[in-house]
């Protein structure tokens, strides 16, 4: 019973998830926007009036290095995370069922523990008493008294801890079903290990590859607890900042509007992959 | 690659045993950071708090969520298109942004931020997981099944009852248990719609965090709750793929 034009009990059956989300979800995304337009009343809350203000305020020159630091290292842990989760996956897909759903728990486990634990974790692992910064005191890798926390290294290994799962398991999910006969019949056409992995199941997975791409850059670009906790004073990003607007500020229009700014960099990236997903899929038919 | 993964959280089990406050170093076996985590009432109120959201935020989104795989697995039209693309938008937004429009939605609309909001945005953010736990579960079912129970002259509702929901309870299941893990680790959303009195579980360990006397206590409650976590994980996993383990009932 696949009806083309929805009937009553379909409509019926979807208004439950369908009014919660659109409640909750997209009439708040709205409103940001909205928000964004929106006086400031100094007791926390919202003005009354309307004002270009808080848009023409983004032009002020100190929002460039914010804005550039988190795209950078958005960037940076992205690429990173697929460079590590592409040989991995590939890897995953090959071995046999038992061992690869073994290797599937180990790699989520981290992921269901506590966001702030993990974070917690490699505070205490980076601290200046920690065990990490002793070890490489001792092999001499680093002088005395280094310090291994506050700067932007730390964000970014933080960051890159926290989001290698969304990277791993999309590009899982596609090794899962590509078909590594593939790879056999490169080889026997000659191509190198190396060659066969870059031309031929790099390709294939391509679909999950732009899937984790979007959602370890999308997921990063709005982190602001990761550089508040390991990174130092100058190393906060565009969520840092709409975080303070609204808690240390109380200032709601302004925060909506950096939200704004940033919903906007989040939907430009996923707009683009959609697009192209689709028109590989365009591609593939004709 | 799993050493990188999971260095952190030996680190943290080892030194909730650890006598040393940062420890750098072995300084011998203690129960002591246990003890003192026992004696932080606090703690215990805020799990209280948590496991209240967590429990009532998982219930709702399995029943919405359930109800929405069904829809989007049983029915091909534009309405299902657009719910389709609202059920998988929540799953790419980053927290903050979900955190800060909830905000704005409650603080425009004079709602006071604590249970209610909180619960509100769990069950929010778990929905789009749930449904695609519970999405995943239908697409191997059979619904050749309904019609040959159909056939064999079961009604509608004893064909849902006894051949699809038995079925598919364990994706149910699976997806409420994810929510259920999605909701007490939330820190992020949580925060931005918390109200006095709140104080979940990842509140209290945040402002621990800030505090540098109860950090080696942080380490014995990470320690419980990484255990917990695998405990959960194992048995959610389970649920999701009990045909894969090992037996050869396919």
């Amino acid at each position: 019973m696949i009806s083309r034009s929805p009937s009553s009990t379909q409509w019926l059956l979807t208004l439950p998830s369908l009014a919660w989300l659109g409640l909750f979800f997209v009439i708040p995304a709205i409103l940001i926007v909205v928000t964004a337009f929106r006086s400031v009343d100094f007791h926390g809350g919202v003005g009354a009036g309307w004002t270009m203000e808080n848009i023409v305020a983004l032009r002020d020159p100190a929002w460039l290095p914010i804005a550039w630091r988190t795209l950078a290292l958005s960037a940076a842990t992205t690429f990173i995370c697929l460079a590590l989760a592409l040989p991995m996956t590939f890897h995953m897909a090959r071995v046999g069922p038992r061992l690869r759903q073994i290797l599937l728990l180990l790699v989520v486990i981290p992921f269901l523990s506590n966001f702030l634990i993990r974070i917690f974790a490699w505070k205490s692992l980076l601290h200046p008493e920690g065990p990490l910064t002793n070890l490489l005191v001792s092999l001499r890798l680093v002088p005395e008294g280094a310090l291994l926390l506050n700067n932007v290294g730390a964000v970014l290994l933080v960051m890159i801890y926290t989001q290698l799962p969304f990277a791993i398991l999309p590009l899982y999910a596609a090794a899962e079903k590509f078909d590594f006969s593939l790879l056999d019949a490169a080889r026997d056409l000659g191509a190198g290990p190396w060659r066969s992995f870059a031309k031929v199941f790099v390709p294939g997975v391509r679909r999950g590859l732009i899937s984790a791409a979007v959602m370890v850059f999308v997921c990063s670009l709005g982190q602001y607890v990761i550089p508040q906790m390991v990174g130092g004073a100058s190393d906060e990003m565009i969520g840092s900042k709409i975080a303070q607007r609204v808690f240390a500020d109380r200032n709601l229009p302004q925060a909506s509007t950096l939200a704004a700014a940033l919903m906007l960099a989040v939907l430009v990236p996923m707009f683009v992959a959609a697009a192209w997903q689709r028109f590989g899929r365009k591609e593939a038919a004709s | 690659m799993i050493a990188f993964l999971f260095a952190p959280l030996v680190v943290l089990v080892v030194n909730s045993f650890n006598a040393s406050r940062f420890g750098g170093e072995w300084d011998g076996f203690t129960w002591s950071w246990y003890e003192k985590l026992w004696a932080a009432d606090e703690v215990w109120e805020s799990l209280v708090i948590t496991l209240k959201i967590a429990v009532s935020a998982s219930l709702a989104s399995m029943l919405l969520g359930t109800l929405a795989a069904y829809t989007l697995h049983r029915f091909r039209s534009g309405l299902q298109s657009a719910h389709s693309m609202l059920i998988t938008l929540p799953l790419v937004m980053p927290d903050i942004l979900m955190g800060m429009s909830l905000l704005a939605l409650f603080v425009l609309t004079g709602v006071e931020t604590g249970l209610l909001t909180i619960w509100i945005a769990h069950v929010t953010f778990c929905l789009s997981f749930v449904t695609m736990v519970v999405l995943g579960r239908l697409q191997d079912f059979d619904f050749t099944l309904i019609d040959a129970a159909r056939d064999l002259g079961a009604t509608r509702t004893q064909a849902v009852k006894k051949v699809l929901l038995p079925l598919v309870l364990p994706g149910v299941v699976a997806g409420g248990l994810l929510a259920f893990t999605l909701s007490i680790d939330d820190y992020v959303i949580t925060f931005f719609v918390s109200g006095p009195g709140t104080t979940t579980l990842p509140l209290r360990i945040a402002s621990m965090m800030r505090t540098s006397r109860s950090l080696p206590v942080i380490n014995a409650l990470s320690t419980l709750l990484i255990a917990s976590t695998f405990l959960l994980a194992a048995l959610s996993f389970r649920l999701q793929y009990p045909l894969r383990s090992g037996n050869s009932e396919s």
